[in-house]
């Protein structure tokens, strides 16, 4: 705090008389009070703190001195806003280039942060495919909690492996839509699906009480795709409907069916297990239908409806457009014909 | 080297005596085969034409294509890798992609874009991939393979094209360049394999091999797909 009289500031007390220094309306006056808040009265033994803040009110004090000298004869007021405007901007600054750093050396970091993730990715092939097959055997054993392997290695290459069905599958209906948007739509909603649904069910779970986390919602529902990866694969190349039926009951089903076994297994209570497996087993199954059915008919109706011309309007235009034009016609005749008379 | 010390000895003076302590065996030792290094590093980049340059890379390049198309065990696309091979086949794969038949007037550059992004997104996807599953490959090193084995599958669209080109017979043209991408991506995807399996822990092939052959799959399935537009 001794800093601060070397400013203006005539004042005795520690904490820097605030009072008089809005009065006289130098900057340092502002820091004293920012300090006053940080500092709870313990942290000033806190010498390296100490010193730090003392620095920082040197380096006020001579802003302050300098804003002065600038405008001598200008009111205090004035001056003080100016102090205020000058130590936020330093601090948003501030703030701006520590989270631009800290993020800089995230990315960079990002590299050696690989091994945060490895433990998800800890899986043999055999054990991706027991687990495979085990995602389309419903389990029929809800009074002791099913185990969930937290594994994302099978989840990942499920949501990719449905991104390439869902390209194919875009491709040989005809869907027209430039590429780039084919492409992106069949990522969005792969993704979209498996992290937006994951963390509703968990959200729902979480308010239901159920006892699972993020990563076992994301592996159970991921492993969840398979089903729809089989059907998608399948019902894209042969065109039955029944078949598509079928293999959506069946497949899609079982599929359902494991991870509600799983999800009743743990929950306990009639009405959370009713609202958490209701709500998986309905967007469960819906997606699937919407994938096979409606998925590029909507694309193709939402790119007509963005970069085609109004349909409706434009017909309804039509029908009225004779009658306005021999209007019109005969209005501009008249007009010329009057024209050439009165020449 | 030995007059740049006598010239630094002022400046250094009290260093010298704490570090060396005038022991001039060790001093002869260092700068001898130092000099000789450097002499011959200026010898072999700069006073070499540009065009030298340009060719001695280009055969680099060229050398790895071999190795590409024929697919043996080696660490030659490994051990030196660059990225000048992959960007080149990737801007050609995109060019011959480039004009297909679609509905929408201007879809050159998304098409453009597509392959792209695929090639580069793709890659970085099975490289993290391969990572998480404790491969000890450098991350551009297989970029670099995985970019160089793309090589097959632009061999089949150039075929591909001819093929659109000369058999005017929808059926046949199809079944010829089904065969022949079949091929080719059969092709890509072993190439990959026998480079990139090496660094991957034994038991885990499979893993590492399964979003290769998907990436592969999806670029095969583009360039069958492809017809040009009339």
């Amino acid at each position: 705090m001794s800093a601060s009289e070397g400013n203006k500031n005539t004042n005795t007390e520690p904490w820097g008389g605030f009072d008089d220094n809005i009065i006289q309306g130098t900057g340092s006056a502002v820091i004293d009070m920012e300090n006053m808040d940080d500092t709870s009265g313990s942290s000033f033994e806190d010498m390296g703190e100490m010193h730090q803040r003392m620095k920082e009110e040197e380096e006020v004090a001579e802003e302050a001195a300098a804003t002065e000298e600038d405008g001598a004869g200008e009111d205090g007021e004035f001056l003080g806003m100016k102090g205020i405007k000058g130590q936020l901007g330093r601090q948003v600054a501030d703030e701006v280039w520590r989270a631009g750093k800290r993020q800089a050396s995230k990315a960079f970091n990002l590299y050696a942060n690989i091994d945060i993730l490895r433990p998800y990715f800890d899986v043999e092939p055999i054990q991706v495919r027991n687990r495979l097959i085990e995602s389309l055997i419903p389990v029929r054993m809800i009074n002791f909690p099913q185990k969930v392997a937290g594994e994302l290695y099978g989840p990942m290459m499920l949501v990719f492996t449905l991104v390439a069905i869902l390209l194919h599958g875009m491709k040989t209906s005809g869907t027209v839509i430039r590429e780039g948007t084919l492409m992106g739509t069949a990522i969005g909603t792969c993704f979209g699906y498996w992290l937006g649904v994951s963390a509703f069910i968990y959200f729902l779970a979480y308010l239901c009480n159920a006892q699972i986390t993020m990563l076992q919602m994301l592996s159970l529902l991921g492993y969840g795709l398979f089903s729809h990866c089989v059907v998608l694969f399948v019902t894209y190349n042969v065109h039955f409907h029944s078949l598509f039926y079928l293999l959506w009951l069946l497949f899609g089903g079982l599929s359902t069916l494991r991870m509600v076994a799983v999800l009743i297994s743990r929950t306990v209570g009639q009405t959370p297990r009713l609202i958490l497996c209701g709500s998986v087993a309905a967007l469960h199954m819906l997606f699937l239908l919407y994938l096979h059915f409606a998925y590029h008919k909507i694309v193709e109706g939402i790119l007509d409806t963005l970069e085609g011309p109004n349909v409706l309007p434009i017909q309804r235009v039509a029908r009225d457009l004779p009658q306005l034009i021999t209007v019109m016609n005969a209005t501009m005749k008249g007009l010329a014909a009057g024209a050439i008379y009165t020449q | 080297m030995a007059e740049v010390d006598e010239a630094n000895k002022p400046l250094f003076a009290g260093l010298s005596d704490v570090s060396i302590s005038d022991d001039i065996p060790v001093e002869g030792d260092i700068s001898v085969p130092l000099a000789s290094h450097s002499a011959d590093d200026e010898f072999s980049t700069l006073d070499e034409p540009v065009k030298d340059t340009i060719l001695r890379d280009l055969k680099a390049v060229g050398n790895k294509f071999v190795h590409v198309m024929y697919p043996k065990k080696s660490s030659a696309l490994l051990r030196d890798w660059d990225l000048w091979g992959p960007l080149l086949l990737c801007v050609t794969l995109a060019l011959l992609l480039q004009g297909g038949s679609s509905d929408s007037k201007g879809d050159e550059g998304p098409q453009f874009a597509e392959v792209f992004v695929i090639i580069w997104f793709g890659s970085v996807i099975i490289t993290l991939n391969s990572k998480l599953l404790g491969g000890t490959i450098s991350f551009f090193q297989s970029l670099c393979v995985l970019g160089y084995c793309i090589l097959p599958l632009c061999v089949a669209m150039l075929v591909c094209r001819l093929v659109l080109l000369l058999v005017s017979a929808t059926t046949v043209s199809f079944i010829i360049r089904l065969l022949i991408v079949t091929a080719s991506f059969g092709w890509s995807t072993f190439a990959s394999t026998a480079f990139l399996a090496d660094s991957q822990p034994p038991n885990r092939k499979a893993l590492v091999v399964y979003p290769v052959f998907l990436f592969y799959f999806v670029i095969g399935w583009m360039i069958l797909t492809f017809s040009p537009s009339s």
